[in-house]
């Protein structure tokens, strides 16, 4: 998550073009409605088509070809052994079988239709979501009434993720300096336990100067945002045509 | 004469038990002043600027501030909006991803409107030379740019005085000139934590000197 946050701050592709001049807010609720439908699906025509409206999107969106492959392979990687062990668990029709163990068609379909509705849903998470700025999606998520700890969470985490990133590199870099070079022996184990330790403790008293230089600001709880956001008609005719291509994809899947 | 801006009445602190850190501290603070506070390191320096603001409570003594004595968090919180605390690291005072949103973080808090913000935001920007920072990264900043917004998050709650937490901390040289001018031309009253004497002696106007755990005039 954090190289998407870290990358994403800085804004990828031209902000007035495609999907970046559409609202934030209509933009994560269009996503979201398409994860659900997307999982509801089980035809493969119909997850085909799914699969190819993300592609657009992900098109439509100029996402960079090189960094959107590497984070759609990273997360069929998360999957790839649940497909590989579904047709052998999955009772059916013999497809082949490995000693005692018997692979089904019924069991490759259904892989194959996971793999279709996972990547369907990372790529169109990629293409609306993940070409956001991480604060606009704090701001957005903030304006459809995520609960506020949420909100800072994300906002803490993407701006001390490269503070706390600097502090181990300068821990290592220490270490390093004094001829330290990881084995597998008992005082490589500490040693690293120790460098992870103090890196707990200083991001514990890090924390603490944070929320004291926020008191010191008249923070009492609560965080005002600067940003408003306001619905155009783009924002519409997208929301409306998300909403009418997902009717029909339920339709058809259900009717 | 003049009510002082902060007086110190016999204020003890300690960290642990039985090793006081601060013993008897008696200090005042009058309008246009820049007072410098020296001392070696752990003799409390910080610890005092962060009394003065209430956020160490003073084991015994009182802290009097803007007129009145202050006991309570609520107390202090009139406090640390006209007493500008400048930490020492910027990193731990910029926690906004942007430069206009940490800005604007404190007037917000102090319930300004989002335009009169915007306006606060823009006009503290531009008077530290800092016009167009407004979308930059706060983490991708240099030390220097890093130790004008810092201030420039201070100053945008209009503060009658500023607390000055090693304010020079790894600056370059040409970094700390431009501070040290900036500094100079504002007219809130200080109180300044230093290590770099040229810096020091160009700013303050009046020096003490923490030993002990206790204060003495130079």
């Amino acid at each position: 998550m954090s190289h998407i946050l870290e990358r994403s701050t800085g804004a990828v592709g031209n902000p007035a073009q495609g999907v970046h001049g559409i609202d934030p807010r209509v933009r994560i609720v269009v996503m979201a409605a398409f994860a659900v439908v997307v999982v509801a699906l089980d035809d493969f025509v119909l997850l085909g088509i799914a699969v190819v409206l993300a592609l657009a999107m992900a098109i439509i969106a100029h996402l960079p070809v090189a960094i959107t492959l590497r984070r759609v392979v990273a997360m069929d990687a998360f999957v790839v052994f649940m497909l590989a062990m579904l047709p052998f668990t999955v009772p059916g029709e013999e497809m082949f079988r490995i000693g005692p163990f018997v692979a089904t068609w019924e069991g490759l379909w259904r892989a194959i239709a996971i793999a279709l509705k996972a990547n369907a849903v990372v790529l169109a998470l990629l293409a609306l979501v993940g070409s956001m700025e991480a604060v606009t999606l704090g701001h957005a998520l903030r304006h459809l009434r995520v609960p506020e700890s949420i909100v800072h969470l994300l906002f803490f985490t993407v701006r001390y993720v490269e503070v706390l990133g600097d502090e181990y590199r300068r821990l290592r870099l220490a270490m390093r300096a004094r001829a330290f070079r990881p084995r597998s022996n008992m005082h490589t184990w500490r040693s690293v336990g120790y460098l992870l330790g103090m890196l707990l403790v200083h991001s514990l008293e890090r924390s603490e100067r944070v929320l004291a230089a926020m008191k010191c600001r008249g923070y009492s709880g609560r965080l005002y945002t600067l940003d408003t956001f306001q619905l155009g008609r783009t924002d519409m005719v997208f929301a409306g045509a998300g909403f009418a291509v997902m009717s029909a994809l339920v339709w058809a899947q259900f009717a | 004469m003049t009510t002082p801006l902060f007086r110190l009445n016999d204020v003890c602190y300690a960290y642990e038990p039985h090793r006081p850190v601060l013993n008897n501290v008696n200090l005042i603070l009058a309008p246009g002043e820049r007072l410098a506070v020296r001392g070696g390191n752990g003799a409390g320096k910080t610890t005092l600027l962060h009394l003065m603001v209430g956020l160490l409570k003073p084991v015994s003594g009182t802290v009097v501030a803007f007129g009145k004595a202050r006991h309570t968090e609520a107390d202090f919180r009139e406090v640390r909006a006209r007493a500008g605390l400048l930490f020492q690291d910027p990193d731990d005072q910029l926690f906004c991803p942007t430069v206009a949103e940490d800005v604007a973080f404190g007037p917000l808090n102090l319930g300004k409107s989002r335009d009169e913000t915007r306006t606060i935001v823009e006009r503290t920007l531009a008077s530290l030379g800092l016009d167009g920072f407004e979308d930059r990264i706060t983490h991708k900043l240099s030390g220097g740019e890093k130790r004008l917004v810092s201030l420039a998050t201070v100053l945008a709650m209009d503060p009658d005085v500023l607390l000055l937490d090693e304010p020079t901390n790894a600056l370059d040289e040409q970094a700390e000139a431009r501070l040290l001018e900036i500094l100079l031309g504002l007219p809130q009253a200080m109180v300044i934590i230093c290590h770099d004497n040229r810096f020091r002696d160009s700013l303050a106007n009046r020096s003490v000197v923490l030993k002990d755990g206790d204060i003495a005039t130079l």
